[in-house]
């Protein structure tokens, strides 16, 4: 059944690809998705991140099968599990570290990821359902990491636990049992590991791959945006592509290839030269075994949710009750889905905004940051203070958007893209 | 405008970097495979067991456990060690060709052991896995009470489960439900008559 | 933009770096080799003879030990295993459970110990003991104020006193504080023996909480170089790719 090469339909595919097409759209999803997806030819160093992204996932998939192989969900076997894969189980070692390592890459890829999207207006009409998956998938994978962290049942993963379950006690009323309904104990134990193993290898990557695939969905629905942004699709060439578009294959697997390769120099960097990262990305407290006895002198999240949990402390207690820091780290993420109505300005990319968004987000950066470092000290000092000025800053630059996007002045909009990489 | 597209340096470039690729993606898959290995703790689990059998008197076993199975220690009697070869056409693999054991041990013949007076061989039926009994005692068909082990018994060991015979270096005889003979593990002779089960070689001193 | 990333990343590493460090005498500095098999042979003779006999290494195998530190089988078992365990088992003390009732804590496993606390630490530790009268041991330690532990190597360093000096608080309200220790009575070795003993030491400990660390750097230079030349045929493959698009 093949067709003759120079006939009308040479296109087409052959032999044993021609069998799966009449089964199964392979060459249609290739085309569709890769090789006659349009995307704009200007993609900069920002554009790297959501590849790289999914690349990451797929380390974490996989480093967290093999590492379930050999791991033990039990209070008592957990940490002695962990130090098996780490001493006696071949290449062990590399398989936890590409794991840990892999989870706070995780967190850079996506903080940059989400960044871009800030700078360059990617939340916008008509990608807010693209943006709001992303949304729900940071959420998400704040609670994967969370729980992955538990696992390893070192004296950070119980006391860490132990504190950020307690928030869920704060909230009137159904506080107490709610938090004994999480931990399946009165306190942080067995039952709650054994529950967020499950959680954390089988349901939530189950959620985050539907998850993933329908933001790539939504993203391709409407097309990529890009640093100017402009929309593509309004200056079509006679063949009906995007004059400014270029097909995703090749051009733009070549390309995400250089960012694999760079990223990955830096992620083995750290794998085989610094594993702990100065003690960021592996802590020195959670080398010593769970002890509901004795708190580590200092309790703080790993590195990528100290700019909440600065934000949490940051709020006095009030009327009694410590709900309202609980609350104020909620609205934190959860300002986050409103974005693309909060943004008022007539232009998306940042390269066409006036002073005050530039400022403003330069601001947020900052805050942003400095929320970070301050959750990582004791609340002593000025550190509390600066909490409260980055907890505020940060809210402002979501909150008082509206106004300041629609006041802000704007430079006039190309009509093509500027540029490419 | 456009130049003319270097086809041959295109596909250079692409075989170099797909290339390269590749040998990366066989690198880093390596860990994951060979992490199926036995670990350590395995291997420590695993690891060679040494018996004392100088102890033994003529005529008894003991059972010892080696990579979580039984492994039969038997001193053998003078007597039993001397008839070994009689009773051949009863059995069905009398030279132990498709039975599993080391080469040192086929190579020794009827007594199927490194020293003909100690026999060692694993304590499992090679029918479906059960542990059998030792009879060693030469014509005493009805020394398991219960049994009767038949005429001329020579010696040897019987599986309580489906009835299968061995005489007493662990040979099948003829017509019964296993197959096989029963399978002789690596094993060495250390100092003093100390048996190490597991490997082939062992250190004769201190 | 890349800047400000760059910038942003290194705003973390310090305050990562600064958690390393409580509040306390500052650490003194181990300046350890974990490549130097020398030092770690000793480390591992002088911790099997002067520590095994309280502290487990449970995670650590004498037979990973002995080959990691090329030390030969004979020799293993005759200098360094003291107990009837054998060369695959994990290096565990004859010391009961019930110690705790003799010391009032349980002799702490230090496998992991140079990754929780770090190798400064512990050099540090086991140089800071010092005569405390009162204490059920009579030694106290400058890093570990009330440890349980007696000073077993006082034979080999002798035993240091403890140093005061005169502190005033914001309240204007004046204290002795300790800041420090100076040698009381001499033990078997010189300053510089006893330095370099808790060195070899602490780098024994260091490679028991992570073996794999000195294969994983060498490894590392492999993988970086191969990257390297990946990262120059995608980049180069790239270039030529992109000279299509204009």
């Amino acid at each position: 059944m093949a067709a003759a090469p120079d006939s009308a339909d040479a296109g087409k595919s052959r032999g044993f690809i021609h069998w799966i097409d009449q089964r199964f759209p392979l060459s249609k999803l290739w085309k569709e998705q890769l090789s006659e997806y349009y995307a704009p030819k200007n993609f900069n160093f920002w554009y790297y991140f959501g590849s790289l992204a999914l690349l990451i996932l797929v380390n974490q998939l996989i480093t967290g099968i093999y590492l379930t192989m050999n791991y033990k969900p039990s209070a008592a076997n957990a940490f002695n599990s962990i130090q098996y894969i780490m001493y006696d189980v071949k290449w062990g070692w590399l398989i936890r570290y590409l794991h840990t390592t892999g989870a706070s890459a995780f967190f850079i890829v996506v903080y940059l990821h989400m960044f871009r999207a800030l700078m360059y207006g990617s939340a916008r009409k008509p990608r807010e359902l693209l943006w709001i998956f992303g949304c729900v998938i940071f959420v998400l994978l704040m609670a994967e990491a969370f729980m992955g962290y538990v696992l390893p049942w070192g004296n950070m993963s119980f006391w860490g636990a132990q504190v950020i379950t307690s928030l869920f006690g704060s909230l009137p009323v159904v506080g107490g049992t709610l938090v004994e309904w999480i931990r399946g104990d009165f306190v942080i134990a067995d039952a709650t590991l054994n529950r967020f193993f499950a959680l954390h290898v089988a349901a939530l990557p189950l959620a985050l791959v539907f998850l993933v695939i329908a933001h790539v969905m939504a993203l391709h629905e409407v097309g990529s945006n890009n640093p100017d942004g402009i929309e593509i699709k309004e200056h079509k060439g006679a063949d009906g592509h995007p004059l400014d578009g270029i097909p995703f294959h090749p051009y733009y697997t070549v390309k995400d290839l250089v960012g694999v390769a760079g990223f990955l120099l830096l992620f083995c960097g750290v794998i085989f030269f610094a594993p702990t990262f100065g003690g960021l990305f592996l802590e020195p407290a959670n080398f010593l075994p769970a002890n509901p006895l004795q708190t580590p002198p200092h309790i703080a999240p790993v590195w990528y949710f100290t700019p909440f949990y600065a934000m949490l402390r940051a709020v006095p207690s009030f009327a009694g009750t410590q709900v309202w820091g609980v609350l104020v780290m909620a609205s934190a993420i959860i300002v986050l889905f409103f974005v693309p109505w909060l943004d008022r300005s007539p232009v998306k990319s940042v390269r066409y905004r006036g002073p005050i968004y530039k400022i403003a987000l330069a601001i947020f950066v900052l805050a942003f940051v400095t929320l970070g470092v301050c959750g990582m000290m004791p609340p002593a000092g000025i550190y509390p203070l600066l909490s409260r000025i980055g907890t505020a800053l940060y809210f402002a630059f979501f909150l008082l958007m509206p106004w300041y996007t629609k006041i802000d002045r704007v430079k006039p909009v190309p009509e093509r893209v500027t540029g490419h990489a | 405008m456009a130049d003319q597209v270097d086809h041959s340096r295109r596909r250079l470039l692409t075989a170099a970097t797909v290339g390269t690729g590749a040998i990366g993606v066989v690198f880093a898959a390596v860990p994951f495979i060979a992490s199926w290995n036995p670990s350590a703790r395995a291997k420590a689990l695993g690891a060679p067991v040494e018996v004392d059998a100088s102890k033994l008197e003529p005529g008894q076993i003991v059972k010892v456990a080696w990579r979580g199975q039984p492994v039969f220690i038997v001193r053998r009697t003078k007597d039993a060690v001397e008839h070994l070869g009689d009773h051949d056409a009863t059995l069905a693999d009398p030279n132990s060709d498709d039975s599993q054991q080391p080469a040192y041990i086929k190579a020794s013949g009827a007594a199927r052991a490194r020293n003909p007076e100690y026999w060692v061989g694993l304590a499992v039926c090679t029918h479906l896995g059960c542990s059998p009994l030792g009879a060693l005692k030469r014509n005493d068909e009805f020394q398991l009470s219960g049994t009767d082990l038949g005429q001329n018994w020579p010696g040897g060991f019987y599986c309580p489960c489906h009835g299968s015979k061995y005489d007493a270096s662990g040979r099948v005889f003829k017509n019964m439900p296993a197959p096989k003979n029963l399978t002789v593990p690596s094993y060495a002779f250390g100092q003093d008559l100390h048996i190490v089960i597991g490997v082939d070689d062992a250190p004769k001193s201190a | 933009m890349l800047k400000r990333f760059l910038l942003i990343a290194a705003v973390f590493l310090p305050g990562g770096a600064a958690l390393a460090q409580e509040a306390g005498y500052p650490l003194q500095n181990a300046d350890t080799d974990i490549n130097d098999i020398q030092s770690l042979q000793r480390g591992a003779r002088d911790f099997m003879n002067y520590c095994s006999g309280c502290h487990s290494l449970r995670y650590l195998r004498y037979n990973r030990m002995a080959k990691d530190l090329r030390i030969a089988p004979a020799d293993l078992a005759r200098d360094l295993m003291f107990t009837s365990s054998k060369p695959f088992d994990h290096i565990i003390s004859a010391m009961p459970a019930d110690a705790v009732a003799w010391f009032g804590k349980q002799p702490p496993d230090l496998t992991l110990m140079a990754r929780y606390k770090g190798v400064d630490y512990i050099y540090s530790f086991l140089k800071g003991f010092y005569a405390e009268k009162g204490r059920l041991w009579g030694v106290d330690n400058l890093y570990y104020p009330k440890v349980a532990m007696p000073f077993v190597l006082e034979p080999l360093q002798g035993l240091q006193k403890p140093v005061y000096k005169s502190v005033t608080d914001d309240r204007g309200h004046a204290s002795m504080e300790l800041s420090g220790v100076e040698p009381m009575t001499p033990g078997s070795m010189t300053p510089a023996q006893y330095d370099r003993f808790v060195r070899d030491i602490s780098n024994f400990l260091d490679y028991a909480a992570e073996p794999i660390k000195a294969q994983r750097e060498s490894m590392g230079i492999f993988v970086t170089l191969f990257l390297l030349a990946f990262f120059l045929f995608a980049y180069l493959l790239k270039k030529e790719y992109w000279k299509d698009v204009h």
